[in-house]
């Protein structure tokens, strides 16, 4: 673990692996819920944990923490399964890159352990980690100008629904009619980062 | 109510935004030129977290459906009620009309009503995000604003912002410092550039030179990072900035409050500062 100042405020944790990301998250979260640390937003991202809005002493506090997590207390997170329907523009696409059929690529995917390793984009929209590297999926040359709320879609090794209709450049593998960000709830995300989630086939 | 006549080019509600939400991708949003919207909200008596309403450039006409008190604060402009000059803080009788000019210096103009604009809150904030489109739409003609119960307190307002033709901006280096040449940071001289908005304030200057290669993995950013794209011209993300991104950031500034009020063409040069 490596430490960065972010201006005045904030602070970079910058973390060996994704499970030391998701490690720190969670004992962070989990201080802040106790009273032991002030921050106003504790953000993961693919490889980093940003605190914003510290006070002074919580680069002290964080040098005396070793958190760590096993395999099983990560498989503790909330499991949510996505209903979806593996009927994407660019499935056929992804198959060809992974060198199998489409049935066996849907396979894989409703196969897939995912976790949401961050958010970012949109409100709502998480970042999964669990498909494999050799897996990866480059990004389309041209995003497209619009791509539907409830798209599930691939990019490097990274799965994503989108929460609302926007642009984008990931490939479309399928479609959920789940509703993955609702201001109305005391969660708005369904997909927040820590969430297991799999892809469930529907039709 | 409030009645919008003109609406502008962009007019929007604006409160103290929705920070807390970031692991989320919700952007933190609200006022940028936050210390002119907290002292419109003083001159009225509201307290520091009601919405008022931020123009750009050109300001906008209001017609007040009831009567109300009234404070415009932020970017210089001629503030008409009834098409008669008014200032300071202005009693509008139900039926009139406010027009806020346009910005003869700075770029936004923050109007407080006493008792808040009352649209609905949206995950605990009032503010139109105009990166992800939460909160209220931006005003249009025609559109109609609920107005809140006036709390008459008694706040001390302070004293208005000067805007200066040139900017000089305190930064601190870091987190992603060591991917850059970054005394280069320090002797440009950049000029705000016209594609800037609430997501960010572009600059055009000479493009700094990585002293590192490769991509950075997406992580968290904040308010006033400097964060330098492939192009080498730096963007400093003002409020509705979005929460992680994957290009580096050199430093951070102490303040973005100068950039909210500075028109496409003004100077900025940075200032180093020390890190304890």
């Amino acid at each position: 673990m490596r430490l960065r100042q972010v201006g005045r405020t904030a602070l970079l944790i910058e973390c060996d692996d994704p499970g030391q990301v998701e490690a720190w998250r969670r004992e962070l979260w989990r201080r802040r819920e106790t009273g032991d640390l002030a921050v106003v937003d504790i953000v993961p991202g693919a490889g980093t944990v940003l605190l914003d809005g510290v006070g002074p002493g919580t680069a002290a506090l964080l040098a005396s923490l070793t958190p760590l997590l096993d395999a099983a207390a990560l498989a503790e997170g909330p499991l949510v399964e996505v209903p979806t329907v593996f009927d994407g523009e660019d499935l056929a696409d992804v198959a060809d890159l992974w060198q199998v059929s489409v049935d066996d690529a849907i396979g894989r995917l409703a196969s897939v352990d995912f976790t949401v390793a961050f958010s970012g984009f949109a409100p709502g929209f998480g970042y999964m980690r669990g498909l494999p590297e050799e897996w990866a999926v480059p990004r389309l040359a041209a995003p497209r100008p619009r791509v539907p709320a409830g798209s599930v879609a691939l990019a490097d090794a990274y799965c994503g629904i989108y929460p609302s209709a926007s642009p984008g450049g990931w490939r479309l593998v399928g479609r959920t009619a789940m509703e993955l960000f609702d201001v109305r709830r005391d969660d708005p995300a369904t997909l927040s980062p820590g969430a297991r989630v799999k892809l469930v086939p529907a039709s | 109510m409030i009645t919008v006549v003109r609406s502008g080019p962009l007019t929007t509600v604006q409160d103290l935004g929705r920070p807390g939400y970031a692991h989320l991708g919700v952007p933190r949003s609200g006022a940028l030129d936050g210390p002119a919207l907290k002292r419109a909200n003083a001159l009225v008596g509201n307290p520091a977290e009601a919405a008022g309403l931020e123009t750009t450039l050109m300001g906008c006409a209001l017609r007040f459906e009831e009567a109300a008190r009234v404070a415009v604060t932020g970017a210089s402009a001629v503030v008409k009620l009834d098409k008669k000059p008014v200032e300071g803080v202005i009693e509008v009788p139900a039926g009139s009309v406010l027009d806020i000019g346009r910005a003869t210096a700075g770029v936004r103009s923050y109007v407080a009503v006493a008792g808040g604009i009352d649209v609905e809150p949206v995950l605990g904030s009032r503010s139109t995000d105009t990166l992800s489109g939460l909160g209220p739409a931006k005003l249009t003609d025609g559109a109609v604003l609920p107005i809140g119960t006036a709390a008459g307190l008694f706040v001390e307002a302070g004293s208005p912002a000067n805007y200066h033709a040139e900017l000089e901006l305190g930064v601190w280096l870091g987190p992603r410092d060591d991917w850059f040449q970054c005394r280069e940071l320090f002797v440009t001289a950049y000029k705000i550039s016209p594609m800037s908005n609430r997501i960010g304030c572009r600059l055009a200057g000479s493009a700094l030179t990585r002293a590192k290669a490769g991509e950075l993995p997406s992580e968290g950013v904040v308010l006033g990072a400097v964060q330098v794209p492939a192009d080498g011209q730096p963007l400093i993300f003002l409020a509705d900035h979005p929460t992680t991104g994957g290009y580096p950031v050199i430093g951070v500034v102490d303040d973005v409050t100068p950039l909210a009020q500075a028109r496409p063409g003004t100077t900025v040069r940075f200032r180093a500062l020390p890190l304890d």
